[in-house]
């Protein structure tokens, strides 16, 4: 019994002495981590302790930057994300930003099949729509848009763009979403709406979640990171470190003693 | 204490009201001045051309000066157009677009690309450069260039190379302002799809740029319409319609020119004038358009 739930949460995503450095100064530092399938892992930490650039490092959107130097390795399903093509791995690794940014240009239903569209994938018309109206129920975004698939997804609320740029990455159904703190610019309602959502997503996904909201870690998190100043300071159950924290810096934090 | 509640208490209303309307109305009469040329223009134009326009004045190419004559001492419209000037302009402004807005557009994703790096910094004060060349010496170099060692004889292509070289700095630089507008997040939010770069850059940044890149372009082909002092050393100017691209062509300002330096063709200034005007004014006022509908 123990033996297949073992089996469940084994690793998806192993992160192995990680260090990334802008000019030689280190914003990341030998992070080791194992990221477990089917749950939602938050990564919270003060600012600049180096949370968004360790998310980005794990579909190497980090590289955009210029001078940038990624030490160590990360496998995805065993197999190592500096060895495979950014293009391919962000295939697999979909990602939701701070602020909605649907494509401007592209109406609701090309907004969530743009993954297939640009990338120049060839879908039949049926095929589409069936990713389409699956990825809109998957953030359940359906029912609202259902009567407006083409129109601009602009036009929808702040809440709903997120809910839309989350319906983007699941098209292509990736076996992780980063996301870095979605709701950082939502009101309460939608964030609650958000929440909701990524609790109900990991079913399927995996999510790893760049988060400055603490409470928002311990509602939604199976597990949590704490980094400080580029290192892990801790890593474990949310329900222990928020209740146990074993590192003291790490009860600093929680309670407030900075961040 | 005393000397403050004094002060407070002088009374200047009369004489601040005199100043306030003095400065309103100065304002206004400043606004009139600064419109009165392109009211004054247009209605001069309209008033001295509008009685040559006419369908054969777009259809038909320009007569020789003696039928001008002739017309004239008769007391009759002036016959003939000025079909000539508008292909040979229009031919030479699409050949002039074909080459500036490629290169043009591809060139401001470069400097948007490359922020801050040398070459970036370079292109862009020499683009900035070329801009401020004036026509004539453009019109020599195509001269140089297409018309001695090309064409070998003036023609189309030589004007069209003048004119794409004073486009190419205008479409530069809207690419490259129009593309700084459009927020990185969307940028990443197509590479986060595992969108290649080349189609980041033309499936998603183009098109949400479409409209400033359009205004950019739409300007620059306004202000190569009126061009006439490189067309006098490249395209010559003809009295036929032609679209060999290797002949000499008329256009439009060309043929303004050559109207003024015949006492017999005097009307056909004004109303060729006034085509090319409402032709850059339309051109203006869409651009504008688009414009301000992306804010």
């Amino acid at each position: 019994m123990t033996n297949s739930i073992a089996e469940v949460k084994k690793p998806i995503l192993s992160i192995k002495d990680l260090s990334i450095a802008y000019d030689k100064h280190y914003a990341v530092k030998n992070v080791s981590v194992e990221i477990k399938k089917n749950t939602v892992t938050a990564i919270m930490g003060p600012s600049g302790c180096g949370k968004s650039t360790l998310l980005r490092a794990l579909n190497r959107m980090h590289e955009l930057y210029e001078n940038i130097t990624t030490e160590g390795e990360a496998l995805l399903n065993g197999q190592n994300i500096y060895d495979i093509s950014p293009i391919k791995l962000r295939r697999h690794m979909g990602m939701v930003f701070q602020r909605p940014n649907p494509f401007p240009t592209m109406s609701i239903y090309d907004n969530v099949i743009a993954g297939y569209k640009l990338n120049g994938i060839r879908t039949k018309k049926k095929e589409r729509d069936e990713i389409v109206e699956r990825s809109l129920r998957d953030v359940a975004l359906w029912d609202e848009v259902k009567d407006s698939l083409y129109k601009k997804g602009t036009f929808l609320s702040g809440g709903q763009q997120q809910r839309l740029c989350i319906a983007r990455a699941l098209a292509f159904s990736p076996e992780v979403i980063l996301m870095d703190e979605p709701t950082s610019a939502l009101d309460p309602i939608a964030t609650s709406k958000v929440e909701d959502l990524l609790v109900k997503l990991k079913e399927n996904y995996t999510i790893v979640l760049v988060t400055h909201n603490m409470s928002q870690a311990a509602r939604i998190s199976d597990y949590s990171l704490f980094m400080y100043l580029g290192e892990l300071v801790e890593y474990g159950k949310t329900k222990n470190m928020f209740t146990n924290p074993i590192d003291p810096r790490t009860e600093e934090y929680l309670t407030g003693k900075f961040g | 204490m005393e000397a403050i509640q004094a002060l407070k208490n002088q009374d200047h209303s009369g004489r601040r009201q005199l100043k306030d309307k003095l400065f309103f109305y100065g304002i206004i009469v400043l606004s009139l001045v600064t419109i009165s040329p392109i009211i004054l223009i247009i209605s001069k134009l309209v008033v001295e051309g509008y009685r040559q326009i006419s369908l054969d004045f777009l259809i038909q190419t320009t007569p020789d000066t003696f039928e001008a004559m002739t017309a004239v001492s008769n007391g009759e419209k002036i016959p003939g157009g000025i079909a000539n000037g508008i292909v040979g302009t229009l031919l030479m402004v699409v050949l002039a677009s074909a080459m500036a807005i490629p290169i043009g557009i591809l060139t401001g994703i470069f400097l948007y690309e490359n922020q801050g790096k040398f070459m970036a910094n370079l292109t862009r004060n020499i683009s900035d450069i070329l801009q401020g060349i004036p026509s004539i010496v453009l019109g020599l170099i195509s001269y140089l260039w297409v018309v001695k060692h090309v064409t070998s004889g003036f023609s189309a292509l030589a004007g069209s190379v003048s004119l794409a070289i004073m486009m190419l700095p205008m479409i530069v630089r809207s690419t490259e302002e129009t593309l700084k507008m459009i927020p990185q997040t969307l940028k990443e939010a197509a590479l986060a799809l595992g969108v290649p770069y080349h189609k980041v850059i033309l499936r998603v940044l183009v098109p949400t740029g479409f409209s400033g890149l359009l205004t950019g372009i739409l300007l620059g082909i306004s202000r190569i319409l009126g061009e006439t002092a490189p067309l006098l050393l490249t395209a010559l100017g003809s009295s036929v319609i032609s679209l060999d691209i290797t002949k000499p062509t008329s256009a439009i300002p060309l043929l303004i020119w050559e109207f003024y330096n015949d006492p017999n063709m005097v009307d056909l200034i004004w109303s060729s004038s006034l085509l090319l005007m409402a032709i850059v004014l339309i051109l203006n006022i869409v651009s504008k358009q688009i414009a301000a509908k992306r804010k």
